[in-house]
C-alpha cells in the first residue's frame, strides 16, 4: 500500500512542477491555493484519522462487558434469623427491614432512600466504620463512614458529640457533574454510584465533594508488610451486586470509592451494614416516599439538621441533634 | 570577572561545555525517570504520597505547569504569525516547537496521575460536557492537533528542500516532510498563509483551554482556596509569564542563540517583566480579598501558603527566586545584557513551578470537615503531603524527555535564515 503511494505521488508531482517550470504564468490565486495532491493527502489523512476513531469507538462499544460472576460465592446468601420475631414493629430494626422489603417491591423510581442519624444516641464506638470496612473489604485509606468527633467548649464547660459521616447521597451532588467520563451518577432511588469499570481515577470527584465522602483506592493492604497478605483482604468485594477482584491493580484499585448505602445488601432485603451494626441504634434507614416508614417519621423531627447546607448539595442524610 | 569574560569569549569552548552539561543532565534525568516510571507501572500508586485529602500532588502541579508553558509560548508565537510582530520573528518556529514539546510533557505528567492509565481513552469516548475537565481535554486535543499541523506547515519548506541531501539529516527531513517535495517559492507563500490561519484559530483555543484548566480548579466550591473568579485569568497570566520566560532562556541557548538572538532576548525580557508585574498584582488581589474577608475556610489555604510547613516554597522559591530577583534583573541595567535576561527567564520559569505547587497543594491540604482527618488513621487521609521519591523521579523523567526533544530539535530543526 505505502509503496504504491510513494511511487505515484512523486510522478504526479513532477508533472505538476514541470508544467509550472514551463514558464506558465501563475496567478497569485493559483500560487496560494493547494495543489490537488496536497488536497488529496490532507483528505486522506483526515479520513484515516476519522476512520481510526470510528473503528476504536465501535470496538469499545461492541466488545461484551466482562461477565459478572453470580451465585453463592458472590451475592450474599445470608440465613434469616429465626430467634426473634420478624413480624410487626416488635423492634426498630425489624420494622425498618420490613419497610425496606416493602420499598424494594416497588419500582426503583418510586423509592427514595433516606438515612437519619441520631447524634444523641451515637456513643462514638466506630463499630459502623469497621463493619462497613469488613462488608465492602475496604483497603487502608478507604473509609466510607468515619465517625467524626466534634468538641464544643472547654473543659469543664464542654460537650463532645459524635457524628458518623456516610456519603450524603446529595440530591444536587457536586461530585457528579465534574466527572469527565460520566462514571458517577445519581440513581433514581437517590443513591450516587460509581461505575468502577468506567472510572479513570482522575480524583476530580474527591476534590469536588464538600464532605470528603469519597476516597480513592491506592491499592494497598493492611497486612502488606507482614509475612503474608491475609486472604480476607484479597477476597472480591460485592459492591453494586458484582464481584470485584483487586488482583493485578484491577478495579476498584485506582478508582474513586464511596458509600452506596450497601445497595448489594438492599437487593437482598437487608439493611445497610452500618444500620444493622450500630450498638446505639442511632441510625434510621428507609424510603422517604413512604410517609409511614420509621426513617421518614424521624426525618420530620424538629431537631433535624443537614450538613453544610449552604453548599447547595441537598443531602439525603439527616442528623438529629 | 575578566576570567569569566575570557571564558565567554572563547565561544567554541563554551558551546562544547554547555552541550556536555546539557546532555549529561538530560541523560541523568532520563535515568532517574526510568526508575519513576518503572515504579509507577509496576506498583501503581502505592509509592506515591498523595491521597484522598490532598488528591492531587506533584504530577498535577507539573501538568498545569507544563501546559501553561505550552499555552504561553504558543501565544508568543502567535504574535509573530498573526500580528506580524517582526521583532520576534526569529524565534517564531522555536516558540511553536516549545509549545509542542511542553504539551507532550504535560500530557505525560497527567497520564501518570490517572488511577487507570489504560483507560485514558475513556475521556474521548465518554465525555461529560458538564465537567470542565472534559472541556479541557477536548480543547487540548484540538490544540495538539493544531500545533502539530502548524509546525508541519512551518517547517515543510525546509524539510522539502533539505530532503535532497543524502545525509542522515536529509533522510530524517524526507521522513518529516511526509513526502512533500514542493520546494517552490509559491508553496512557501502558501504555507505561510496556512500557518497564519492556523495560528489565528489557535489563539482562542489556547486561551480557552488554559482558562479551562483554571476553571477546572476555580469551579470547585468545596475548596475555597480555588473558588474565585480570578482563577482562570490568573492561570492564563501565569502561563504567559512562564512561557515567555522559558522562551527567553531557550532562545538564548538554542542553536547558539545568545550571539544571534540578542535583540529578541532583550525584547522578550521587557514583555515578561510587564506580564510578571501584572501577575503579581493579581496575586496580591487574591490575598487581599481573602484576608480582608477573613472567612476561616477561605484563609486556611492562604495561611498554609504563607506560614505552613512549605512556606519556603512561597517565600524562597516563588517569591525570592521567581519574582524578586528576576524583577530586579529586568529593571536594573542588567536588562540590557542577554546573559542576565536569560538568567532572569530561567529564574521566572522555575519560580512559576513553585506557584503551581502553591496552587494545587495548599488548596487541597485543608480537611473538608473539621475532624475528618483525625477520624481516619491513614497517611492517605492526611493534609500533610510531600512528594515521594518516585514522584520526583517520574517528574524528572518527564523533564529529561523534554530535554531530549529539545536536544534533538536543536540538531534537526532548520536554523533561522538571515533575511538579506
Ligand atoms: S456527599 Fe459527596 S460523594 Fe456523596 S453525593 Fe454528595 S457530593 Fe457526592
Ligand atoms: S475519579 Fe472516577 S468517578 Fe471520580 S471524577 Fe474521576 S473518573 Fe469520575
Amino acid at each position: 500500500m505505502t509503496k504504491k503511494k510513494t511511487k505515484t505521488t512523486p510522478t504526479q508531482r513532477d508533472g505538476d512542477m514541470s508544467a509550472k517550470d514551463a514558464g506558465k504564468n501563475i496567478s497569485p490565486e493559483e500560487a496560494y491555493s493547494f495543489s490537488p495532491v496536497d488536497r488529496k493527502r490532507a483528505i486522506s489523512l483526515i479520513g484515516a484519522a476519522i476512520g481510526l476513531g470510528a473503528i476504536s469507538t465501535i470496538i469499545s462499544r461492541i466488545v461484551p462487558p466482562p461477565a459478572v460472576p453470580e451465585g453463592d460465592g458472590t451475592i450474599r446468601n445470608l440465613p434469616q434469623l429465626k430467634s426473634g420475631g420478624t413480624e410487626g414493629n416488635s423492634d426498630n430494626l425489624i420494622r425498618m427491614q420490613n419497610e425496606l422489603r416493602r420499598a424494594m417491591a416497588k419500582p426503583m423510581e418510586s423509592r427514595r432512600w433516606l438515612m437519619v442519624i441520631d447524634t444523641r444516641k451515637c456513643v462514638g464506638c466506630h463499630a459502623c466504620t469497621v463493619a462497613c470496612m469488613a462488608e465492602n473489604r475496604l483497603p487502608p485509606g478507604v473509609v466510607y463512614r468515619p465517625v467524626i468527633t466534634d468538641q464544643q467548649g472547654r473543659y469543664p464547660r464542654q460537650i463532645t458529640r459524635f457524628f458518623p459521616r456516610p456519603c450524603m447521597q446529595c440530591d444536587n451532588p457536586s461530585c457528579v457533574p465534574v466527572c469527565p467520563v460520566r462514571a458517577t451518577w445519581k440513581r433514581p432511588d437517590g443513591v450516587v454510584i460509581v461505575d468502577y469499570d468506567k472510572c479513570i481515577g482522575c480524583r476530580y470527584c474527591l476534590t469536588a465533594c464538600p464532605y470528603g465522602a469519597r476516597t480513592s483506592d491506592f491499592g494497598s493492604y493492611y497486612t502488606e508488610h507482614t509475612p503474608e497478605i491475609q486472604p480476607y483482604e484479597q477476597q472480591p468485594t460485592n459492591e453494586y451486586n458484582k464481584s470485584w477482584s483487586r488482583e493485578d491493580h484491577g478495579s476498584p484499585v485506582g478508582n474513586a470509592r464511596k458509600c452506596h448505602f450497601c445497595l448489594h445488601r438492599l437487593e437482598q432485603g437487608l439493611l445497610p451494614q452500618c444500620v444493622s451494626t450500630c450498638i446505639g441504634r442511632a441510625n434510621y434507614f428507609g424510603d422517604a416516599n413512604d410517609a409511614t416508614s420509621l426513617a421518614a417519621e424521624m426525618a420530620r423531627s424538629g431537631n433535624q439538621v443537614r450538613l453544610l447546607e449552604e453548599k447547595g448539595t441537598k443531602p439525603s442524610v439527616i442528623y438529629l441533634v | 570577572m575578566s576570567l569569566l569574560q575570557e571564558y565567554f569569549n572563547d565561544r567554541n569552548k563554551v558551546v562544547k561545555n554547555l552541550k556536555l552539561i546539557f546532555w549529561t543532565a538530560c541523560a541523568l534525568s532520563l535515568l532517574i525517570g526510568f526508575y519513576g516510571w518503572f515504579v509507577r507501572i509496576v506498583d501503581g500508586h502505592i509509592k506515591a504520597n498523595y491521597g484522598s485529602i490532598v488528591t492531587w500532588g506533584l504530577w498535577v502541579a507539573g501538568y498545569i505547569y507544563f501546559i501553561g508553558l505550552s499555552a504561553g509560548s504558543f501565544l508568543v508565537s502567535s504574535l509573530v504569525y498573526v500580528f506580524n510582530y517582526k521583532k520576534f520573528e526569529r524565534i517564531g518556529k522555536l516558540a511553536v516547537f516549545t509549545a509542542l514539546v511542553t504539551l507532550l510533557m504535560a500530557l505525560l505528567s497527567i497520564w501518570a496521575d490517572l488511577g487507570h492509565m489504560g483507560r485514558a481513552w475513556h475521556v474521548i469516548v465518554f465525555p461529560n460536557f458538564k465537567s470542565p475537565m472534559a472541556w479541557m481535554i477536548y480543547l487540548y486535543s484540538l490544540y495538539m492537533l493544531l500545533i502539530a499541523v502548524e509546525i508541519y506547515f512551518l517547517l515543510r519548506y525546509d524539510f522539502a528542500t533539505g530532503a535532497n541531501n543524502s545525509t542522515f539529516k536529509g533522510k530524517i527531513y524526507k521522513l518529516l516532510s511526509l513526502g512533500s517535495k514542493d520546494s517552490t517559492e509559491e508553496s512557501k507563500q502558501r504555507d505561510k498563509k496556512v500557518v497564519k490561519r492556523l495560528a489565528t484559530a489557535g489563539i482562542p483555543i489556547a486561551i480557552l483551554f488554559h482558562g479551562g484548566v483554571g476553571a477546572l480548579f476555580g469551579v470547585v466550591s468545596a475548596r475555597p482556596h480555588w473558588h474565585s473568579g480570578l482563577f482562570p485569568i490568573l492561570f492564563l497570566l501565569s502561563a504567559l509569564v512562564s512561557g515567555g520566560a522559558l522562551l527567553t532562556l531557550i532562545s538564548s541557548i538554542f542553536q547558539q542563540g545568545w550571539s544571534k538572538n540578542k535583540g529578541v532576548i532583550i525584547e522578550l525580557g521587557k514583555m515578561v517583566l510587564a506580564l510578571l508585574l501584572l501577575d503579581v498584582l493579581f496575586q496580591v488581589s487574591e490575598f487581599l480579598v481573602a484576608y480582608r474577608g477573613g472567612i476561616p475556610g477561605h484563609t486556611a489555604g492562604f495561611d498554609l501558603v504563607l506560614s505552613g510547613p512549605y512556606a519556603w516554597v512561597f517565600w524562597g522559591w516563588q517569591g525570592l527566586i521567581g519574582t524578586v530577583i528576576p524583577i530586579l534583573l529586568l529593571i536594573f541595567p542588567t536588562r540590557k545584557s542577554p546573559l542576565w535576561v536569560a538568567l532572569a527567564g530561567l529564574l521566572i520559569a522555575a519560580g512559576i513551578f513553585g506557584l503551581r505547587l502553591n496552587i494545587v497543594i495548599p488548596g487541597l491540604a485543608v480537611e473538608e470537615i473539621h475532624g475528618l482527618t483525625s477520624a481516619i488513621y491513614s497517611h492517605r487521609v492526611d493534609p500533610h503531603y510531600f512528594p515521594s521519591i518516585s514522584e520526583w523521579a517520574l517528574t524528572m523523567g518527564i523533564v529529561g524527555f523534554g530535554m531530549l526533544l529539545f536536544g534533538l530539535g536543536e540538531y534537526f530543526l532548520p536554523k533561522h535564515e538571515e533575511k538579506t
